[in-house]
């Protein structure tokens, strides 16, 4: 406490610079008030001032003080001064014991500096001077008060023995209180003027009766502390401000959903957490597969696949081939089938099959890992925010604009975002207000869900037949151009025409923007499933076909390396030694299905890349070009009627980006490259993206809040994800890999790299130990006890969610009666407010009759915060029932005291337990 | 000037608002007002200190809450009523909603902060409303 005055004094040496001539005025006042206490008090002075000795200096301490001065220690833990002053204080006091109390003061006086030397009593004054460090007007008042004491003073020590306890007790209480008010006076709603009237009365009051407060160790250490504070608090903010820029692209986003709203911006932060968890595959297949191979394997064209077979080498560098990913590109690290079966490759003996096979599977271990706990901590977060819809228009109104922005751009976007959430409030409030027919609402979403599924099952129909008919086509020759690409321009018009189809049959539903949203993605979503089913058919019968390729060719190709030996040795009988190897290019090669999978994913992820590019490019940018420049010499008006500028597809672009997603999922295993592409993409698109949203389209009509969590995305994700881990682990687990390329060659099954590691790596006992794990018997017992985990955990959150629900009906409720009684004591209590015209300190004479309740209860609460601490008279605590209103009494100013302009609005009766706001509660 | 002699020296609205600190604050204006002494934006020293007394960080909640109440009461007659709110509303949207929205907005805020039924709000309404806003302390402080 007494540090935090120290502070509080510089203050006042500053202010008494300025005010001084106010600071006098009060000063006589104030001591008069002293002065008016005094008699009642003249011992606790006479015992208070000896104290103050006893802190100048510790060597002239008057004997009688000490007394006082270790009741003071015992009772105050927070005294400044360490204990061991004590003693030394004592036997000092002891050595001076008979020497006249006058020449001591003398020596007080000399050591604190002050040659304020002074004949009899004076000397007390003189003290006091010396005491503070302030100015002379302050010694002033101090003379009256040493005069008063003093008459004290001349009697002796017994007097000083006679003080009662109680009067001591209360007297340390006004110092507690004062330095109380000290310590807080920067937290009172006064102005400058008054809080350093205050203060300086608060610090004099302090200084007679307890001592200085602030000592010269107590004082740096005090600064030390309010500096590194200072430090710490700075260190924080910018470790915060540090943190926050290491977030890619978060000024960005915040631009895009100032202006658009966070729906827009939620597909953002979407695509930003993609490319984050797309960086952690990409540098965990290139560190641990591609990097190595490059590195430690063996270079292109020392084995045949490695090498571009002899009948394609002419044309293996044409553009057309490497777009199309073959040629050079295909025999490259960035396909599955470059990759040798060598078991350890380099000096590391690095295994490269085994990391292939576990990257691959470590891929989709991390993904699900990732997307789950994402979705778990969406969760936590969803369930935090459910009790703000309190205050929401009021916080928005009163907190949200940030002080701290002295930027015109800031600011810029800071009025866009306000006015954004604003919007995106009124609309959710406008939902809650819509009375409507429940019925009709209901036959017509009921409707609508009945057409919709009809569509879907329309379109899944038509899916199946028209893969039925491209099956059949396979197998025939002369086929017109349509029949050729009948399947895939099915496909194009599904896409196309489905979301439109289903954004329209949604409006029947007058959904709020939110769940509308979430229903069309849960729609297109099972629309283009069939898209995947399409693709992943077509993808197997290639595969089959292969393998079944493979089988005749596989013996063909052992069969010309025989002839080819065969024939060396029956052309060139002489030579005895081994025949030069083949040249790799001319060996007779499988199809490798992998890398021809592998290919295919790769296609189609650059054919989306560009066809969504492509789209932002046409139907954004150069509609909203058109837009802008044809209306100068068009004969309606474009922006405004048709077409207008293009809104911000977030259904399309988030379903593009969650099935590009599982495209490289399924595709990663066979193109180890494609993580690269992908993490390109993602990069481009979220510069290109939001280039183009902010120049080319405009806000949503009804700009809408993205819920917090974005779980639907993610649930989306999650799908997707199982969706295409399928299909891969279908091929790892069932598939032959081919025999002559990739890291699995010469193997039954993929998974056989496993074995092979824990046969001949591991030590024995791991391989008996992996066989027992690996037994049923072991793994149905672990199965069943994860069930009933589940089944216990699920039951556990769903009583803790109840619980929940519970607490917040409960405060809901609380709430609504703490505002009933509220509105009752004010408005419906009658008795009440007769009672309180009836009160006697209702002193002045109300202006006019109607007035008249109004401005007593002002008059109350404009009086209380000036009754002073102790000596609040009765009536007071009838002032506590009104004084919450009016807890800024200096605050509001002249106003308070003319009765005339104020507005005859009742306050609240029973304002409650305020949280100490209002300081006249507190001084009760 | 001679701040010594003469202390009651008075820095004028329109120069105290200029200042980068304030300058793109919509509630400038407001915020000078209320901490004047005279209620027109005239500063004195004193005024002056007592304004970033309250705005800065170490100012508690309380005491940030009441000169936020004055500075929203843009009439001054110790309620926030509707006009205030309208006002507030159009400072910090520029003016971009419609006449309906802010009407909506208003009445929404009124109901909600308003304790006593008196379709407007007094300081123990915004005070209760207040101390329980997550951003209020976050976003009512200037850094000088």
């Amino acid at each position: 406490m007494p540090k935090k005055s120290d502070t509080a004094r510089k203050l006042e040496d500053v202010g008494i610079e300025i005010d001084g001539d106010v600071e006098s005025a009060e000063e006589d006042k104030k001591a008069k008030g002293k002065g008016a206490k005094k008699p009642a008090a003249g011992k606790r002075g006479k015992a208070a001032a000896s104290e103050d000795g006893e802190d100048e200096d510790e060597d002239d301490e008057p004997p009688r003080g000490r007394r006082a001065a270790k009741k003071k220690k015992a009772a105050q833990a927070d005294e400044e001064e360490s204990d061991d002053d004590i003693p030394q204080r004592r036997c000092a006091g002891n050595r001076r014991r008979g020497k006249v109390r006058e020449s001591g003061r003398d020596g007080d006086n000399e050591k604190s500096g002050r040659k304020n030397k002074k004949g009899g009593k004076k000397k007390k004054d003189g003290k006091g001077k010396g005491k503070d460090k302030e100015n002379d007007k302050d010694s002033d008042k101090d003379e009256k008060k040493k005069k008063n004491s003093s008459g004290d003073d001349s009697k002796s020590d017994e007097e000083e023995e006679s003080m009662s306890e109680g009067e001591m007790a209360k007297l340390m209480e006004e110092v507690e209180e004062k330095k109380k008010l000290i310590a807080n006076i920067r937290n009172k709603p006064w102005r400058m003027r008054r809080r350093l009237k205050v203060l300086k009365e608060a610090q004099q009051f302090v200084d007679k009766f307890e001592g200085a407060l602030g000592k010269g160790k107590g004082r740096k250490l005090y600064a030390y502390k309010v500096m590194m504070m200072k430090k710490w608090i700075k260190f924080q903010r910018d470790f915060e401000n540090f943190r926050t820029s290491c977030i890619p692209w978060e000024r960005k986003i915040k631009e895009v959903e100032s202006h658009f709203g966070s729906s827009v911006a939620s597909y953002f932060i979407f695509l930003r957490w993609m490319y984050g968890m797309n960086l952690v595959l990409f540098s965990l297949t290139f560190g641990l597969v591609v990097i190595p191979e490059v590195l430690m394997g063996l270079p292109y064209g020392s084995i045949p696949r490695k090498t571009v077979p002899r009948a394609e080498q002419a044309t293996a560098m044409d553009y057309s081939v490497l777009t199309d990913f073959n040629g050079y590109c295909k025999y490259s690290v960035l396909f599955y089938g470059y990759y040798n079966n060598q078991r350890t490759i380099g000096l590391l003996k690095f295994r490269l099959p085994l990391s292939y096979l576990l990257v691959g599977i470590g891929t989709f271990g991390y993904s699900l890992m990732v997307v789950i706990r994402t979705m778990a901590k969406n969760a936590d977060v969803g369930g935090g925010d459910g009790e703000d819809n309190e205050f929401t228009f009021a916080w928005k109104m009163f907190t949200s604009w940030d002080y701290l922005i002295g930027n015109a751009e800031t600011a810029d976007n800071k009025y866009a975002s306000i006015t954004t959430s604003f919007k995106e409030s009124i609309v959710d409030e406008q939902e809650n207000q819509k009375d409507e027919n429940i019925h009709l609402r209901r036959f017509l979403r009921v409707l609508a869900n009945f057409l919709i599924t009809c569509t879907l099952g329309g379109s899944g129909y038509l899916i199946y037949f028209v893969v039925k008919r491209s099956q059949e086509f396979a197998n025939m020759d002369n086929l017109s151009w349509y029949e050729k690409n009948e399947l895939e321009i099915i496909m194009s018009l599904l896409g196309l025409v489905g979301p439109m189809l289903f954004e329209t049959i949604a409006e029947l539903e007058e959904y709020h923007p939110r769940i509308a949203l979430k229903w069309q993605l849960g729609r297109i979503f099972a629309l283009f499933l069939g898209n995947l089913y399409t693709f992943l058919l077509a993808l197997f019968d290639e595969v089959n076909s292969k393998l079944e390729e493979e089988d005749s060719i596989k013996n063909a190709s052992l069969w010309f390396v025989k002839e080819y030996y065969a024939n060396y040795s029956a052309n060139n009988p002489n030579d005895t030694g081994t025949p030069p190897p083949i040249d790799p290019a001319d060996i007779i090669r499988g199809p490798c299905w992998e890398t021809t999978v592998g290919i295919e994913f790769v296609k189609l992820t650059i054919s989306d890349i560009q066809v969504t590019y492509l789209t932002i490019l046409i139907g954004d940018f150069l509609r909203a070009f058109i837009v802008r420049f044809l209306n100068y010499c068009w004969c309606w008006d474009l922006e405004a009627g048709w077409p207008s500028y293009g809104e911000f597809d977030i259904s399309g672009n988030v379903l593009g980006l969650v099935f590009n997603q599982g495209m490289i999922w399924m595709g990663a295993f066979y193109a180890p490259g494609l993580l690269g592409i992908n993490v390109l993409r993602l990069l481009s698109s979220m510069y290109y993206q939001c280039w183009a949203v902010m120049a080319c389209n405009v806000p949503h009509e009804r700009v809408f809040k993205a819920s917090k969590s974005n779980n639907f995305y993610m649930g989306l994700l999650l799908l997707i994800l199982f969706l295409s881990l399928l299909p891969v682990v279908y091929t790892i687990m069932s598939l032959p890999p081919s025999f002559d390329c990739g890291p699995f060659s010469g193997k039954e099954r993929m998974f056989d790299v496993i074995m092979e590691t824990i046969d001949l790596d591991l030590p024995a006992f791991m391989g008996t130990l992996f066989g027992y794990v690996a037994n049923p018997g072991l793994i149905i017992p672990a199965v069943l006890l994860m069930v009933l985990a589940i089944y216990y955990l699920n039951s556990v959150s769903e009583a803790y969610q109840n619980a929940n629900m519970e607490l917040k009906k409960k405060m809901q409720l609380a709430r609504d009666e703490e505002k009933n009684r509220r509105n009752n004591k004010d408005s419906t209590n009658q008795v009440m407010k007769d009672l309180e015209d009836l009160l006697p300190n209702n002193s002045r004479p109300p202006p006019s009759p109607p007035e008249n309740r109004a401005e007593k209860k002002h008059d109350q609460g404009g009086k209380s915060p000036k009754v002073k601490p102790g000596t609040a008279g009765g009536g007071v605590h009838l002032q506590k029932d009104v004084s919450l209103a009016s807890a800024n009494p200096s605050a509001r100013g002249p106003v308070t005291r003319a009765p005339g302009p104020r507005g005859p609005g009742p306050l609240p009766g029973q304002p409650g337990p305020g949280r100490g706001q209002g300081p006249p509660p507190r001084r009760q | 000037m001679d701040y010594t002699n003469d202390p009651d020296v008075k820095v004028p609205l329109a120069l105290i608002v200029n200042m980068p600190e304030l300058k793109e604050n919509p509630f400038r204006n407001r915020i000078v007002e209320s901490f004047s002494e005279d209620g027109q934006g005239n500063l004195s020293f004193n005024d002056f200190v007592d304004m970033f007394s309250v705005l800065s960080e170490m100012a508690p909640r309380e005491l940030k809450a009441i000169y936020a109440f004055k500075i929203y009461d843009f009439n001054v007659d110790n309620y926030i009523c509707k006009e205030d709110l309208e006002k507030t509303l159009n400072k910090l949207t520029k003016e971009e909603l419609t006449p309906e929205e802010v009407n909506l907005v208003c009445e929404k805020a009124i109901e909600e902060a308003d304790l006593d039924g008196d379709s407007k709000l007094s300081f123990a309404d915004f005070e209760n409303m207040i101390s329980r806003a997550p951003d209020f302390l976050s976003t009512f402080h200037i850094r000088i």
